[in-house]
């Protein structure tokens, strides 16, 4: 092909992706809105006033006074604030634990790998009533009384399943060859993973543990059983929502979803330029 | 989510301070919809006399007696409880009956609102009560029903020591003394009761509702929300074949699938609802459905005017809500002392006017009306049910065994499992 | 080496997951009723007869939850990856935003859609008076709901480990596709897709699975004849409580779900076979 030729294509494969590019942008934007449309509508009636402390999805005139009694709802606060530790520490113990499992998974062939795979496998697919039930038995058998302890262990114990497959599935796209030419360049294996493994796998271990945490926060069944007389978020709201929440439950959750959303734009704007 | 089972506690519970100062707006929607709730019940409830309880308090078998005589005063509670069935301030969230209770007797409340749902409270308590542990309340709320019963069996219960519920014998309501699932009070003292009826909105369907014939016409398919609860499902169907369900047999309850099978399949059913048929009625996605009498009341509050309940000719059922010791309790002598204390017309009036589910102290009718100046509640037959609500009243069938519970499961889980 | 590295994370699994689970699964082979007490009688024909009475509801849970997976990942794919290659400094943020949705309860999104998809409300209703759909659609209590209601659920949880994946794929390469004079379309297909197999394969593990075995949905937005082997379970559980029933089902839940995962990666995976696979 002359150059000239080449030229052109090459320039018209640029347009035709550059297309592509606007188009999917805004498929990401219709798509967010999809995601945050039932957030929409629990803000909005986060101002509904509605009577008698019960969250109605009937509209009936616009106030904020369940803002000025955010917190009123004693249980339901402190059952929020259980969720938020229970979540983190979750998300940061799992992670640390999953990541070298990952690694060993993703890297190495080695005789027991079929059978942590299944267990892997197994911690995803079991039925939460079955999990839940289990637990409970093993603490009593244990005599452990039941508590944020118990549901600590319980949800690093499922979430450590879901964050060894996000990170599995970074490092096994990772090039081998990085590693080597580390090791080649006389670093020891624990400075080569500092320095060249973990930072390429970062965004899997944050990607996990932001899964590790969206699981956390929401879980119901595993954690009624072994909560005790503990009170998370999703447990009290699920009890409450057959007489009717509070809208205090609206008003908290918006509370999170503009924190996260802080958060978001906090780190657009401080980002590195990570331009790959 | 989920699975629930018998009951909903969701009563027209207006917690909201505001009534009790008279607050207009809710007050007349309130009564209108007793009102309405009283068209073909018959007249006012009649007065407490008329319903003069008659039972004595029997003695512990020596065993209990041992028991109980060890237990020595605390100044401790733990009430485990469902959500929002006690009074409650609107702003401050604090209890005044709890807190009166703890000014007259000394004693310290912590009172957990833990309850959802019968199935997974017990799936809960179970294993640790079968572990020989305490689960850490001494009084629990349960509905009577299959767990209840199971409870009994698996003498995971605490007998109560009736010496010491004077109030109970003195002032309780006939229809909850001595109750097929509890002969002779052994081991509870109801909270609340509570009637399962019909629930419709008069714009959809059309017409006025009366039986359960009406749930199903086939003019309302798709339309007509059921119960997912198989109690109250199979119960539903046993009442409109004429069937009372605490006498039905195993029989009854094939015939009443079968109804429930072909209501299913002519498509007249749009879902097995838990609680949230409330919202399918509120919605407008059903017109009619199985409803409890409280949750109506609680639509109206939030705006949703239209609704109506109604008990069908055919009877409704009704059931009880029921205070109960633990085995392990840590405080046993400070639930007594509670239990004793709810049944007086001015606590358990107290506590009715925010709950509005049936009251277990007619007594309490008058102190409401007098004392705490709400009309509505008390002149209200879903409150205060007349003689005629009570001949129209069903219980729901006891089983006995681990065998009946399953064939009463297997014979109408097929309906909503599909 | 790679037994030191997984090393703490089987400790833990193993007590507080495998010894747990393997008891409570021993309950399968065990008759008896909560009253009486259970004994391991090793019956293996309760599994026949287990599968003889809920095979449609276990077929049915396998289709309504492969047809969500597909859907979710045809859905969160395209912004995975314009998130990853086009989302500059705002990769992260966006991919928050994403996952904020998930971190309010489950009970207050389902609670919204209900709202927004009843028979006549801002969606339906809308529809219906500009005559764009007969006054008689509805789409709470049908098998378009639970899809409907799992795949919006499961969207996060594949956004995740395929932008974890598309971001390390080298823009070099496809470029050079590109010089190799490929269209766009053909550098999608045959170098960015295939590259991305292992978050695929991640994504797939994560959504199809919980699909399946997925109750709450079903629950609360299914009608009749639209039950999952997840209800059934629970309800074996909580209500019947038939615990050796409830084990069976779970049992056979898992069993399935393991072959329908081989069966995956041996069809569609390259490189996954290698990973995935024994």
């Amino acid at each position: 092909m002359s150059a000239t030729a080449q030229i052109t294509t090459h320039a018209s494969f640029l347009r035709r992706i550059g297309l592509a590019w606007v188009l999917l942008g805004v498929y990401t934007a219709l798509f967010l809105i999809y995601t945050l449309v039932p957030i929409a509508v629990m803000i909005a009636f986060s101002f509904n006033n509605s009577p008698n402390g019960r969250v109605s999805l009937k509209w009936l005139g616009f106030t904020t006074r369940w803002y000025h009694n955010a917190f009123v709802v004693q249980d339901l606060t402190v059952a929020m604030w259980h969720s938020l530790l229970v979540a983190t520490v979750a998300m940061v113990v799992s992670v640390t634990l999953a990541t070298p499992m990952a690694l060993a998974l993703a890297r190495y062939r080695f005789k027991a790998k079929a059978v942590t795979d299944v267990v892997i496998f197994a911690d995803i697919a079991a039925p939460a009533v079955v999990v839940g039930a289990s637990l409970l038995s093993l603490f009593l058998t244990l005599n452990l009384p039941r508590g944020l302890f118990t549901i600590f262990i319980a949800h690093i114990a499922f979430d450590i399943a879901f964050a060894v497959v996000v990170i599995r599935a970074r490092v096994s796209v990772l090039d081998r060859a990085l590693d080597r030419a580390a090791a080649d360049l006389g670093a020891t294996p624990w400075v080569a993973f500092w320095t060249v493994t973990f930072p390429l796998i970062l965004p899997g271990i944050i990607g996990a543990g932001l899964l590790a945490f969206a699981l956390s926060i929401d879980d119901l069944i595993i954690t009624s059983f072994v909560a005790g007389q503990t009170l998370t978020f999703p447990l009290w709201v699920y009890g409450a929502v057959k007489t009717g929440i509070p809208p205090q439950v609206f008003v908290l959750s918006t509370f999170i979803f503009a924190g996260g959303v802080l958060i978001a734009l906090l780190n657009s704007g401080v980002a590195h330029r990570n331009q790959r | 989510m989920m699975s629930d089972q018998n009951k909903s506690k969701s009563g027209w519970r207006l917690d909201d301070p505001a009534l009790l100062r008279g607050l207009t707006q809710a007050r007349l929607s309130r009564r209108g919809f007793l009102e309405a709730g009283a068209l073909g019940l018959g007249a006012m409830a009649l007065p407490p006399a008329a319903f003069a309880a008659s039972a004595m308090p029997a003695k512990l078998d020596p065993k209990w007696q041992a028991y109980w005589d060890k237990q020595k005063p605390t100044k401790e509670l733990v009430f485990a409880n469902w959500p929002y069935y006690i009074d409650t301030d609107d702003k401050t969230g604090k209890h005044a009956s709890l807190e009166q209770f703890t000014k007259d007797t000394g004693i310290d409340i912590k009172y957990l609102e833990v309850i959802q749902d019968n199935a997974a409270f017990y799936a809960k308590i179970a294993p640790v009560l079968k572990a020989g542990q305490s689960i850490g309340n001494d009084i629990i709320v349960i509905t009577n029903g299959w767990q209840l019963t199971e409870l009994m069996m698996q003498d995971f219960l605490t007998q109560l020591w009736q010496e010491k519920l004077p109030n109970f014998f003195k002032n309780a309501s006939p229809s909850v003394i001595n109750p097929a699932y509890d002969p002779g009070n052994k081991y509870t003292v109801t909270w609340q009761s509570g009637l399962t009826g019909i629930a419709y909105n008069p714009k959809m369907t059309g017409r006025e509702i009366t039986s359960f014939d009406d749930l199903w016409d086939p003019k309302f398919a798709g339309h007509v929300g059921m119960m997912s609860d198989l109690t109250e499902l199979g119960s539903a169907a046993l009442l409109k074949l004429g069937i009372k369900p605490v006498h039905s047999t195993p029989d009854d309850w094939a015939k009443a699938a079968a109804i429930l099978e072909d209501q299913k399949n002519k498509g007249i059913v749009r879902q097995y609802y838990d609680q949230g048929y409330i919202k399918a009625l509120e919605n407008g996605d059903t017109w009619i459905s199985q409803a409890w009498s409280g949750d109506i009341f609680q639509a109206h509050a939030k705006g949703f005017t239209d609704l109506k309940f109604v008990v069908p000719k055919e009877g409704a059922m009704l059931w009880h809500d029921n205070m109960m010791i633990p085995k392990g309790a840590a405080n046993p002598l400070s639930a007594l002392t509670w239990m004793n204390y709810y049944y007086t017309p001015e606590m358990a009036g107290l506590i009715e006017d925010y709950d509005n589910y049936i009251c277990p102290v007619p007594s309490a009718q008058d102190y409401i009306l007098k004392q705490l100046k709400d009309p509505d509640v008390a002149n209200s037959p879903l409150v205060f049910p007349t003689k005629e609500m009570y001949a129209k009243a069903n219980d729901f069938y006891v089983f006995s065994s681990y065998d009946q519970n399953k064939k009463w499961s297997d014979t109408f889980s097929p309906i909503t499992q599909a | 080496m790679p037994y030191l590295l997984s090393l703490p994370s089987w400790l833990y699994l193993a007590v507080f997951f495998v010894v747990p689970l393997v008891a409570m699964l021993s309950m399968s082979l065990a008759t008896g009723n909560p009253l009486v007490g259970y004994a391991v009688t090793w019956h293996f024909v309760e599994f026949a007869k287990a599968v003889d009475q809920y095979w449609l509801q276990i077929v049915r849970s396998f289709w309504y939850g492969g047809l969500a997976t597909f859907l979710t990942l045809v859905l969160t794919y395209p912004v995975a990856y314009w998130i990853a290659f086009h989302g500059g400094r705002h990769k992260g943020s966006i991919l928050f935003l994403i996952l904020l949705p998930f971190f309010v309860s489950f009970v207050i999104r389902t609670l919204a859609w209900q709202f927004l998809l009843s028979d006549q409300g801002l969606i339906l209703g809308t529809l219906k008076s500009w005559g764009l759909l007969p006054q008689s659609t509805y789409l709470l209590s049908t098998s378009t709901a639970v899809i409907g209601g799992l795949v919006y659920n499961s969207v996060a949880y594949y956004v995740l480990p395929l932008y974890v994946a598309l971001e390390k794929i080298d823009r070099r390469v496809v470029r050079a596709a590109g010089d190799l004079y490929a269209s766009p379309a053909s550098a999608f297909w045959r170098v960015v897709l295939p590259l991305s197999a292992p978050g695929i394969f991640a994504g797939f593990l994560l959504v199809f699975v919980t699909n399946v075995g997925d109750f709450v949905n079903a629950a609360v937005l299914g009608g009749p004849g639209t039950s999952m082997i997840g209800n059934i379970i629970q309800y074996n559980f909580f209500n019947a409580q038939d615990y050796p029933m409830a084990a069976t089902l779970s049992s056979i839940l898992m069993f399935l779900l393991i072959i329908a995962i081989y069966f995956y990666a041996r069809v569609f995976g390259t490189e996954s076979i290698q990973d995935y696979a024994a």
